[in-house]
């Protein structure tokens, strides 16, 4: 079996016991990312000579026998919305083409003091905005299992990328399951955390109280091991909580014997064949293993689409408004005065996509339209915050699919833009209602494309989407990848 | 027709915290072009807000000092606007829950009492500068300004005449100076004005049209800009013409106002919930805590200072403007000064020279005890008003004590009768032609003498006693 293979905690292994060297690992994996680069897109930038310098000093540490962290010399990839010191962090967006950030986001930080090995910034929708990998500046990101197929978006490249082989493990950002929703298309695991367990630092905003950072590998070990690393408290991130976190690794105990799973009908409303038949097989998996499985009614789910997209617009439509041409990244080259230099610099520099969002939360947020629209959407994210409370009241885990259907072909859904929006009806309320949300591959559907279980649990509770996602993936194969 | 203004002020004041308001920046004036900057304040991509705690610290102070309620609920919104010099294209601020809300200012105006109402007051972050003349054909930006917190004070539409407008300014500038929140240096830009004002016929309930003048730097500039739109109202209204409600800007150089934009072209800034930052709660302890930190207020020291020592509203209004000033006048009375004398020294002499100088109460040479103790010799008698004249001038010089002034100086007053004696006896002799006119019923040959017997004691001669012996001798005559 190649090395590339290998989970992150084996590789880990491997390296910790010296049977091969951090920079042996490093310089393998950055050929694999430059491959996968090639053949899907998934890669932005490769960071070679970032790589090697890590996994030096990392073998340096290891022969002096320091005792290093359970993922040291693990070669990874970081979704290019989340800044890298110096390195290239472009959103996928012309906008931020040259842009190098003065400073590491939190995370980046995190695992780079953990002796993690950055090998690249991984592809993405423009701004994170997308279900599919589209939009992005640089390119389309293709779908390792099927290349007419997307990747799922908006962490397209960072789900493709450890799919692929082409990365160990990878950190996303999920808004609307930009996380889940790839990990699904793409048939590896990938976790949002509850909203403030990761510092946002240093990740590019989208929608600020939506965004949450979060691992995507190839099972629920490498992500608890990923966890352990980037969930901490932040001082930089007033939205962070200061809160005694669990260690992730010892909650992945084999045994779910009496977790109570609710599993809302609404979530099936839409979903194709393929995707009901793989979920409900996995559902009664999980009750061979002793869980107990009920149907429940979460009718409030109509409503959360609408007020995604209105938050997530609105916040995004100021958010991006930094992006004028005056300080970085791209600017107009005719202009006549102030006001057409930033017309023409938005105008060029983002894509139709962003420029979508942007005026629908402009719209959004206008006098004489927040309340209707903003205070509104608000109010629906009350009730779906406390639907979701009652439902925690009485089961441990919420599950249901990830995406009504498998992967789409690409170009499918491009021109119908309110099509690709209703795919994002499982995902979105979990970052509405702050929870967490996993997604584990459960089964192959159509052309033999993955197919994801979406599990959530009440705020906090990652513990127990990890513990049930790991013994899951103790009796299934779905996860094995290509 | 008669008519009158309503003035209304928001005012924008710089805090004086360490650091600015989201970020460990310096919170500094000046300083070379983006030194005082980080990518927090100038908004770079994935950085976040932190509030600065005693910024909110501040404001409450500042709610409380003006007689504000506290919302202990409170959040910061964002004002979406794009402008080069606001690196993040929204300005944090607070929208519909200031920190203090429903306050008010005590001003004092021709001897009558106006209660000024205070609005809100809530907290938001300044922006950077841009410099148009440094490069021919663009601008630059300093962003060394941008973050560093401001509360915005706004006031009810109180006002209705310049001199009001100046009063509440004074007032206000005072007690931010007083609870040491802001430093007020208008030279600085620490404190601006934008200023409505419109007019209505007297006696009419509703309010007029009302213009608003944006970001007027100093007080000579609201009160004169006051003044010109009052006059610029009348004469519209007068000419049977219509007030537009509009964005003006004072033009000091000119002295007049010109249009910025009109209603229609007026900013939609929607305003929303800045989810980068948690709401601010404030427990009552904390509140009850600035509240005992709040010192004595100018208004009513002053009114105490009247009350208790006496003093006309002239010399307590002047005393009590600046903190410092009173605290030391307070010292001088505790070191066992009479109130009056204690004002006149230091708002006669003392402030002369101080302004000689360009010196602050905060620098003088010498101590309240020492300024006692030249007030007790003068009311001993040891030394005349004209000699302490001289004792503080020296004071200002060599910081000795006022006793060992007079001694160096020879300074002493001379109250020995039989010394005094023998200078009018020596006078009298040599100007025999005064008790002549004396005797032929002329003149005020008193005050002469007594001028020549000052003199020849170079001064030091007690007056009274002279006066009193002079008097005594003329009439033996
Ligand atoms: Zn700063």
């Amino acid at each position: 079996m190649s090395i590339e293979k290998l989970t992150a905690l084996e590789i880990a292994a491997k390296i910790k016991n010296k049977e091969i060297s951090a920079t042996e690992v490093a310089k393998h994996m950055v050929s694999q990312a430059v491959k996968t680069k090639e053949e899907t897109g998934a890669y932005i930038t490769v960071t070679e000579d970032v790589a090697i310098e890590q996994a030096k000093a990392v073998d340096e540490k290891i022969a002096n026998g320091a005792d290093l962290g359970p993922l040291a010399g693990v070669p990874f990839a970081i979704k290019d919305n989340i800044c890298t010191k110096d390195i290239l962090t472009t959103c996928g967006s012309k906008m931020l083409y040259n842009f190098e950030p003065p400073y590491d986001a939190f995370v980046t930080k995190r695992l780079a003091d953990s002796g993690c090995v950055l090998i690249g910034k991984t592809n993405m929708d423009e701004f994170a905005m997308g279900s599919s990998n589209e939009t992005s500046y640089f390119g389309e990101v293709k779908n390792p299992h099927n290349h007419d197929c997307v990747p799922g978006g908006s962490s397209g490249g960072s789900a493709a990328a450890v799919a692929a082989n082409g990365a160990y493990f990878t950190l996303g950002s999920d808004t609307g399951g930009s996380i889940r929703l790839p990990a699904s298309f793409c048939g590896v695991t990938g976790i949002k955390p509850t909203y403030g367990m990761v510092s946002r630092f240093g990740l590019v905003a989208f929608a600020s109280s939506l965004d949450q950072i979060g691992p995507i590998a190839k099972d629920a070990a490498d992500c608890a091991a990923v966890m352990n690393i980037i969930s901490a408290y932040d001082n930089m991130d007033s939205t962070c909580l200061d809160i005694e976190r669990p260690d992730y690794m010892k909650s992945l105990e084999n045994n779910i014997k009496g977790l109570k799973i609710a599993v809302p009908k609404e979530y099936f409303n839409g979903a194709d064949e393929d995707v009901k038949t793989a979920i409900n097989a996995s559902l009664k998996q999980l009750e061979e293993m002793g869980a107990i499985v009920e149907e429940v009614s979460l009718p409030v789910t109509d409503y959360a689409l609408a007020a995604y997209y209105i938050i997530s617009s609105a916040e995004a439509s100021s958010n991006l408004a930094r992006y004028d041409g005056v300080k970085y990244g791209y600017r107009a080259e005719n202009f006549d005065n102030l006001s057409d230099m930033y017309f023409k610099t938005r105008c060029e520099g983002f894509g139709d996509e962003v420029k979508r969002r942007i005026m629908l939360g402009t719209y959004a947020l206008s006098s004489g339209y927040y309340d209707a629209y903003y205070k509104k959407a608000q109010q629906v994210r009350s009730l779906i915050k406390d639907a979701f409370t009652n439902i925690f009241a009485k089961y441990d885990v919420i599950a249901s699919p990830v995406y009504p259907t498998v992967a789409f072909k690409r170009g499918e859904k491009t021109s119908d833009p309110v099509k690709m929006y209703t795919g994002d009806i499982c995902t979105v309320s979990a970052n509405i209602a702050g929870i967490p949300g996993i997604s584990v591959p459960c089964g192959f559907g159509k052309d033999n494309m993955p197919i994801g279980l979406q599990l959530m649990a009440n705020a906090f509770k990652e513990d127990v989407l990890l513990k049930t996602a790991f013994a899951y993936q103790q009796v299934t194969d779905f996860h094995k990848g290509i | 027709m008669n008519y009158e203004a309503v003035i209304g002020i928001e005012v924008h004041a710089e805090l004086s915290t360490d650091t600015k308001i989201y970020c460990s920046c310096a919170n500094k004036f000046g300083g070379e072009i983006n030194t005082h900057c980080c990518p927090v304040c100038t908004g770079m991509p994935g950085t976040l807000p932190v509030l600065n705690g005693k910024v909110v610290d501040y404001a409450i102070k500042a709610g409380l000092a003006m007689n504000c309620d506290i919302n202990k609920n409170s959040k910061q919104d964002r004002k979406n606007y794009f402008y080069p010099d606001l690196p993040k294209a929204y300005q944090i601020s607070q929208f519909d829950l200031p920190l203090c809300k429903d306050g008010y200012i005590d001003i004092t105006v021709d001897g009558e009492k106006k209660r000024i109402g205070v609005t809100r007051i809530h907290i938001e972050e300044d922006a950077g500068k841009l410099m148009h003349d440094v490069t021919p054909d663009s601008s630059l930006i300093d962003y060394n300004r941008c973050g560093v917190p401001l509360i915005e004070i706004v006031s009810e539409p109180d006002m209705r005449s310049a001199k009001e407008a100046e009063e509440y300014l004074n007032t206000l500038k005072a007690i931010l100076q007083y609870i040491n929140v802001s430093d007020c240096k208008m030279q600085e830009g620490s404190l601006r004005c934008d200023v409505n004002v419109s007019v209505r016929p007297v006696g009419q309930k509703e309010y007029g049209v009302r213009s608003e003048m944006k970001n007027v730097s100093t007080f000579s500039g609201v009160l004169r800009g006051i003044d010109y739109e009052i006059n610029r109202h009348i004469e519209i209204l007068e000419a049977g013409g219509v007030v537009e409600q509009e964005t003006r800007r004072w033009d000091d150089g000119k002295g007049i106002s010109v249009s910025l934009r009109s209603k229609e072209d007026a900013h939609d800034y929607r305003y929303f919930p800045e989810p980068d930052l948690m709401p601010i709660i404030i427990a009552d302890e904390k509140i009850e805590k600035l509240k005992n930190e709040l010192p004595e207020l100018p208004h009513i020291k002053r009114d105490r200072y009247m009350e208790q020592y006496g003093l006309p509203e002239y010399d307590a209004t002047q005393l009590t403007t600046l903190k410092a000033t009173a605290d030391f006048f307070e010292l001088v009375i505790a070191a066992g000064a009479s109130p009056k004398a204690a004002s006149n020294w230091i708002m006669g002499d003392i402030w002369r020279i101080m302004n000689e100088k360009y010196m602050l109460i905060e620098d003088l040479p010498f101590s309240a005890k020492q300024l006692a103790d030249m007030i007790a010799l003068i009311d001993s008698g040891t030394i005349s008003n004209t000699a302490a004249k001289q004792v503080i001038e020296n004071m200002f010089e060599t910081a000795k004590d006022p006793a060992v002034i007079i001694e160096d100086l020879g300074l002493k007053q001379v109250n020995d009768e039989s010394e005094i004696l023998s200078i009018i006896d020596t006078v009298i002799e040599q100007n025999p032609k005064s008790i002549e006119d004396f005797k032929g019923g002329k003149g005020n040959v008193a005050g002469f003498l007594i001028g020549q017997v000052m003199r020849m004691s170079k001064g030091k001669a007690n007056p009274q006693t002279v006066n009193k012996l002079i008097n005594e001798k003329l009439a033996k005559l």
